[in-house]
């Protein structure tokens, strides 16, 4: 049948639109399928036995009471795991000589229990139910050990060590420089120190982890359903641990309930429960609880940063020096990425002429850190801004005037920074226009007229205060990206990719993009992600990488296939393959639609017919894989403007407008990078002021459930305005820049600014985040004591 | 008369969706664990098994309750709602179709608990406003949206509901 | 994060349960459930018994008694919301209601539990002692009633036996033209508070403190009624003095812990108190100057 139209319209843009997801529907039924959900005949259910101290030998488990209570079918130690794994420890995520050996967590721990919350055994059962009765009736007699619960204490020579094996507690120190500093500090008009603090925190997606294992002893192959950031690395290590073939694992990730980090690692339990499921040969199921998440998923942030900035007279950066002491936690499961990134994030949108910073990756009786949304880069940018809001404020300068005097000018993109990335390559600026967001974002919050609107306040009795904060990161992480995109003879259009789906709306943006270039509708697409068998490889999602990485994959391999029906078609229908478009499912003679041939019927002849050829040069079927590896990072980057109010009385801190620039390039989906920026901000408010997770001096973790580490809830946040600009990157081919934890990075710095301008009066300068009311009022306390009255009437 | 389960089992009969189900249960076994182990009502999630974070948030006889700090066997002669019982398998409702139109979800996992609080809070309050939307949510952690297009997807479906003949 | 394994008994009046708290070793009773499941989920709490109270319907109501209002223990927080005996003639209790956790959790939970949980944070027991509420506690031996500064022994400790239940509370209602204040600290709204304050006032015809009532919750283990501040405020007007009478806040043993120190708390207390003086009086002037 061939279309009637005579003339036809051009197909509507699809990357750019406001497209309603395609993940939706399903989810707002209550048919989304997670890992919890997924059920198997014969399904058995783990609970891990996990260590109460933060250090202590394992002296001996007695498992008799366990194996009789009823329901119980077997508990795991890691003798008995060490009979079906080729390694009983956790292989090093990122692999690399400049760390010492020994140093990754056990699947689970043999002898020695270095943190709350370490496995030591594992239960087996019919239910969840009997699995945590089996777990209470082990009894493991421990000889509890000295423990370390503050980085900077670890360092100390007379420190107890984390793990008996470590010759000590640094797990390893870099220097990153560049510049002369030294003579920059010596020549500069000014020179202000500062100690920042940043808190740990936890990731704490409302779905935490877990992993279905099914190892069918058949086939010698495993099935296994798991809530994971990284489905083929997944693959990989468990076939490496349990010594299969890549061919032999087979992992879903199904609906993924949120990642934030949490879930960017392979995980000793996950290793535990394909053990266990191929040592019983039956299903099994672990569903973390939220009060595992406390104690044994990753967290980040505690970093102590003790810092110097030198500036001339005008406020314009000449150095920046110090030396910075990350938290790592007592085992290192993938690397030092969050030390590294937050010592290279430190400069920023920033000209920071002269850069020295010592690192001490200090080891601690604490669970293990890795990326939470931010990576370092929350950490990094504090340290940067809280230094210029000193300067700023020794030099009774304008906090806007000295960002803009230091900023990297639109003229100058790309900016190539002194520094490298992780992967060696120099740190590039590819676009942006940092003054303008600033510009605009300032305009709209009405900063010229704030500080009427603060004196006002001020005689009414209130304490209001403005804040603002820059943010750079660099997005789209390689090495690549996996993307198929395949025309069946039905019609359907799947796209299959490596990225991973964990609640961004990855689907309806690779829909998006793979629809603009195969002139349809997202509704004609299908897209497949987390499934090992979909795809060969793929490296996942994390770094907000995979508009980028994944996107860039799918515009291409969509390209190829729109092509390879072209070349077809111009067979078909003998005319010249620049004549031909695709649309609406077909591909027509541009301006001639009734000459046009169906990709129902090109994807037959392409799926190829028992004894005939192929149409000429263009290979079997209709469908293209390509692994787009970028060659640099694309840096987005942020401006967020905050009101607060605080109450002097009490510390506490009010916040009543938010306002946030993000330009995160070329939008896919304006509606999707909203939301994303909505979530980063509300993550950063946590971060701000109520994500803490407190421990005591013997590292026992004390903030364990959701009434004590306080997640903000919908009274606390503002509406939140966000704004867009669009300098689009040229480092891939959609022009796009990550979005995902961008929005979180400058929060920590604005709120930290604001509450300092709400509290002038009381010369309070916030050094910690987050900003709790007891600390708000020691400070005011302070301040209270040493205010002359010039600074009051100020 | 007293019902004591000196047993192991307990056979309910519970009223969800408006329909009875017949579950047999550990007396410990709490009604979010039965509506999803026993009756495959899998749309009601669990996020924190303490009663904070709202993700298994049904209606019981009309009213929000945390499923995971109820038993199954307090359901029974109750009327249970979940996220299935909401528009079954017809057309969405308007709550639904708002937050489908204004992006109010993104991982989806607090949704169906989100939904049944909005669905109470439209029903009580079908002119709820921004702030009476955001007490109501108070009750639920979510960590995608920052709750700004909840807010947004209640209030168009305030909007059109009240449009509605 | 799964309960123990117990025995649940179902009692349909309350005679059964008091026989079944009697008669069983290690029982518990359930009423809202929103303190006591997340104890059994978490395995802090793991009786052998658990009797619901749920079924009990006699329990369940709030109701005028000559000049009191009575409340039944399992009377539902959410009926306390929106009760108009209770907004009309127990203005604290109502607006410190609306702090209680959120609409979910009022659903279910009740005022008989939360007195019983006797968190020192929560807003009800705060409210009891404000009011010198009268409770009732039965078992099998009898009734008898506590005040409620006599039940709240001690940190989440209540003078309650073994066998004995919290059946009905019984507050008198103040003077109609009295003004009412409920004002807490809490990290997020719905949290439980990091301290509260409640204050009645009456005044006399010269707008004169003749009346007072005033209480912290949060503070000390147990709700603290600051019988020295309420005399020293009789007489008082306007604002005179007020935050002078709040100072007595200061004196209190104050809880402390790693979040919240006892000098913090005992500086939101002031804070808190004078605040709860302030809107309670200014409350109870609108009110004499309309009439």
């Amino acid at each position: 049948m061939h279309s009637t139209a005579a003339v036809s319209e051009p197909p509507p843009r699809q990357i750019g639109a406001r497209a309603r997801r395609i993940e939706d529907p399903r989810l707002l039924r209550g048919r989304g399928r997670f890992v919890a959900d997924v059920e198997l005949p014969g399904l058995l259910h783990g609970a891990f036995v996990r260590s109460p101290h933060a250090h202590a030998l394992v002296r001996t488990i007695d498992v008799d009471d366990a194996l009789r209570t009823p329901g119980v079918v077997a508990v795991l130690t890691a003798r008995d795991l060490a009979r079906t794994l080729t390694t009983l420890r956790m292989p090093l995520g990122f692999p690399t000589s400049a760390l010492p050996p020994d140093i990754t967590p056990f699947v689970l721990a043999p002898e020695e229990v270095c943190f709350v919350g370490e496995a030591v055994a594992l239960v087996i059962a019919t239910s969840r139910y009997t699995a945590e009765d089996g777990a209470a009736a082990v009894f493991v007699d421990y000889e509890p050990l000295p423990a370390v619960a503050d980085c900077r204490d670890a360092l100390e020579p007379t420190s107890p060590k984390v793990r008996r094996e470590a010759a000590d507690n640094v797990l390893t120190k870099f220097n990153l420089s560049y510049g002369d500093c030294a003579d920059a500090f010596r020549h500069a008009a000014h020179v202000f120190r500062e100690e920042l603090h940043q808190h740990r925190g936890g990731a704490h997606p409302i779905e935490g982890r877990g992993i279905v294992a099914n190892f069918d002893a058949q086939a010698d192959a495993l099935s296994v359903w798991s809530s994971t950031q990284m489905s083929h690395e997944l693959q990989f290590t468990i076939a490496e641990m349990l010594g299969l073939s890549e061919q032999s694992v087979h992992v879903v990730a199904p609906d993924v309930g949120g990642g934030f980090g949490a879930k960017y690692l392979v995980y000793p339990e996950e290793v535990a429960i394909a053990a266990a499921s191929r040592l019983l040969g039956r299903p099994v199921k672990w569903i973390e609880d939220r009060a595992e998440h406390f104690v044994s998923a990753i967290q980040e942030r505690d970093q102590y940063w003790d810092v110097e900035i030198a500036a001339d007279a005008q406020g314009r950066i000449l150095g920046v020096r110090g030396r910075m002491i990350h938290d790592q936690g007592a085992y290192t499961p993938q690397g030092i990425n969050c030390a590294y990134n937050a010592a290279t994030a430190v400069t920023g949108p920033y000209v920071v002429p002269n850069y020295e910073l010592d690192v001490f990756v200090a080891q601690t009786n604490k669970v293990f850190t890795i990326p939470v949304r931010g990576a370092g880069y929350p950490e990094g940018t504090f340290t940067m801004e809280r230094l210029l809001d000193r300067v700023a404020h020794e030099l009774q300068l304008d906090r806007a005037l000295v960002r803009e005097r230091n900023l990297v000018p639109a003229s100058a993109m790309p900016y190539v920074k002194p520094l490298r990335n992780r992967a060696g390559h120099p740190i590039t600026l590819d676009s942006g226009d940092y003054l303008a967001c600033q510009q605009k974002v300032l305009e709209v919050i009405d900063y010229a007229g704030f500080a009427a609107r603060q004196r006002r306040a001020r005689e009414e009795g209130r304490h209001i205060g403005l804040g603002f904060a820059h943010a750079v990161k660099g997005t789209g992480r390689g090495p690549f990206e996996s993307a198929n995109v395949k025309i069946g003879p039905s019609g359907r259009i799947t796209v299959s990719t490596g990225a991973m789906a964990m609640g961004q709306g990855l689907a309806t943006a690779l829909a998006q993009i793979a629809a603009e270039a195969l002139g349809t509708d997202i509704d004609a697409i299908d897209v497949v992600s987390g499934d090992t068998a979909a795809i060969s490889m793929g490296i996942g999602g994390f770094a907000s990488r995979q508009t980028v990485t994944a996107g860039s994959s799918v515009l291409l391999a969509a390209r190829e296939v729109n092509e390879k029906a072209r070349k077809v078609a111009a067979q078909m229908l003998e005319v010249s393959v620049d004549d031909l478009v695709v649309r609406d499912g077909r591909v027509e003679v541009r301006g001639v639609p009734q000459m046009s041939v169906p990709l129902t019927r090109i994807a037959r002849l392409l799926r190829g017919i028992a004894g005939y050829d192929l149409p000429k040069g263009v290979g079997a079927g209709l469908e293209a894989t390509v692994f787009w590896e970028p060659e640099a990072m694309a840096y987005a980057n942020a401006f967020h403007a905050c009101e607060v109010e605080v109450d002097p009385a009490t510390g506490g801190v009010t916040l009543l407008r938010y306002v946030a620039m993000q330009d995160s390039g070329t939008l896919v989906n304006p509606s999707i990078v909203e939301g994303q920026v909505h979530g980063g901000i509300v993550h950063g408010i946590g971060n701000a002021l109520f994500e803490y997770m407190r421990y005591d001096d013997d590292a026992q973790p004390i903030s364990t459930t959701f009434a004590d580490y306080l997640l903000p809830t919908s009274t606390e946040i503002p509406h939140l305005e966000v704004l867009f600009m669009e300098s689009p990157s040229a480092t891939n081919p959609l022009g796009v820049k990550g979005v995902g934890e961008v929005g979180t990075i400058p929060v920590t710095s604005a709120v930290a600014s604001a509450v300092d301008d709400a509290l002038r009066d009381y010369g309070v300068r916030i050094a910690a985040v987050p900003i709790d009311p007891v600390r708000l009022v020691e400070l005011i306390d302070r301040g209270d004591r040493r205010r002359s009255p010039a600074q009051t009437a100020r | 008369m007293t019902t004591s389960s000196e047993s192991n089992a307990l056979s309910l009969t519970l009223d969800v969706n408006g329909k009875a189900c017949e579950a047999t249960v550990e007396p410990r076994t709490t009604l979010a664990d039965c509506l999803r182990n026993e009756l495959h009502l899998t749309g009601t999630h669990l996020g924190c098994e303490h009663g904070v974070c709202g993700a298994c948030t049904v209606l019981v006889d009309g009213r929000t309750a945390r499923s995971c700090l109820m038993l199954a066997a307090q359901a029974e002669g109750c009327r249970v709602t979940t996220i299935e019982g909401l528009s079954g398998e017809g057309e969405l409702e308007p709550l639904q179709q708002a937050f489908w139109d204004r992006h109010g979800l993104q991982c989806g996992f607090c949704t169906p608990g989100v939904l049944m609080t909005l669905t109470e809070l439209l029903r009580d309050e079908p002119n709820a406003n921004e702030d009476a939307i955001r007490l109501a949510l108070s009750g639920h952690l979510c960590r995608c949206t920052g709750y700004q297009n909840i807010v947004a997807a209640a209030l168009s479906a305030v909007e059109c509901i009240r449009r509605r003949p | 994060m799964k309960p123990a394994p117990f025995v649940l008994h179902r009692p349909r009046t309350l005679a059964d349960a008091l026989e079944l708290l009697d008669s069983r070793e290690n029982a518990r009773v359930l009423a809202g459930g929103q303190s006591l499941m997340p104890m059994l989920n978490m395995r802090l709490a793991s009786p052998d018994h658990l009797i619901d109270l749920n079924r009990i319907d006699e329990l369940g109501f709030i109701r005028e008694e000559g000049d009191e209002v009575v409340v039944g223990a399992m009377t539902r927080q959410r009926d306390v919301e929106y009760s108009d005996v209770v907004a009309s003639r127990l203005p604290l209790m109502r607006e410190a209601i609306l702090q209680v956790g959120h609409r979910q959790t009022r659903n279910r939970g009740t005022i008989g539990g939360s007195l019983c949980h006797l968190d020192p944070s929560a807003e009800m027991p705060t409210v009891m002692m404000a009011f010198d509420a009268v409770l009732l506690l039965q078992s099998r031996r009898g009734a008898r009633t506590v005040e409620m500064g006599s039940f709240a022994e001690g940190m989440m400790t209540t003078a309650l036996q073994p066998d004995e239940m919290l059946t009905q509370i019984r507050m008198r209602p103040w003077d109609p033209a009295h003004g009412a204040s409920f004002v807490e600290f809490a990290r997020r709204h719905g949290d439980f508070a990091v301290a509260s304050a409640a204050a009645m006032i009456e005044l006399d015809p010269s707008l004169r403190v003749s009346r007072a009532s005033l209480t912290l919750g949060g503070v000390a283990a147990t709700p603290l009624r600051l019988r020295d501040a309420e005399r020293a405020l009789i007489g008082r007007r306007g604002d005179e003095g007020f935050t002078k009478v709040a100072q007595y806040a200061d004196e209190c043993d104050a809880l402390d812990d790693p979040a919240f120190p006892s000098w913090y708390r005992r500086r939101l207390a002031v804070t808190l108190l004078a605040r709860a003086i302030d809107r309670a009086y200014r409350r109870a002037a609108a009110r004499a100057v309309k009439a």
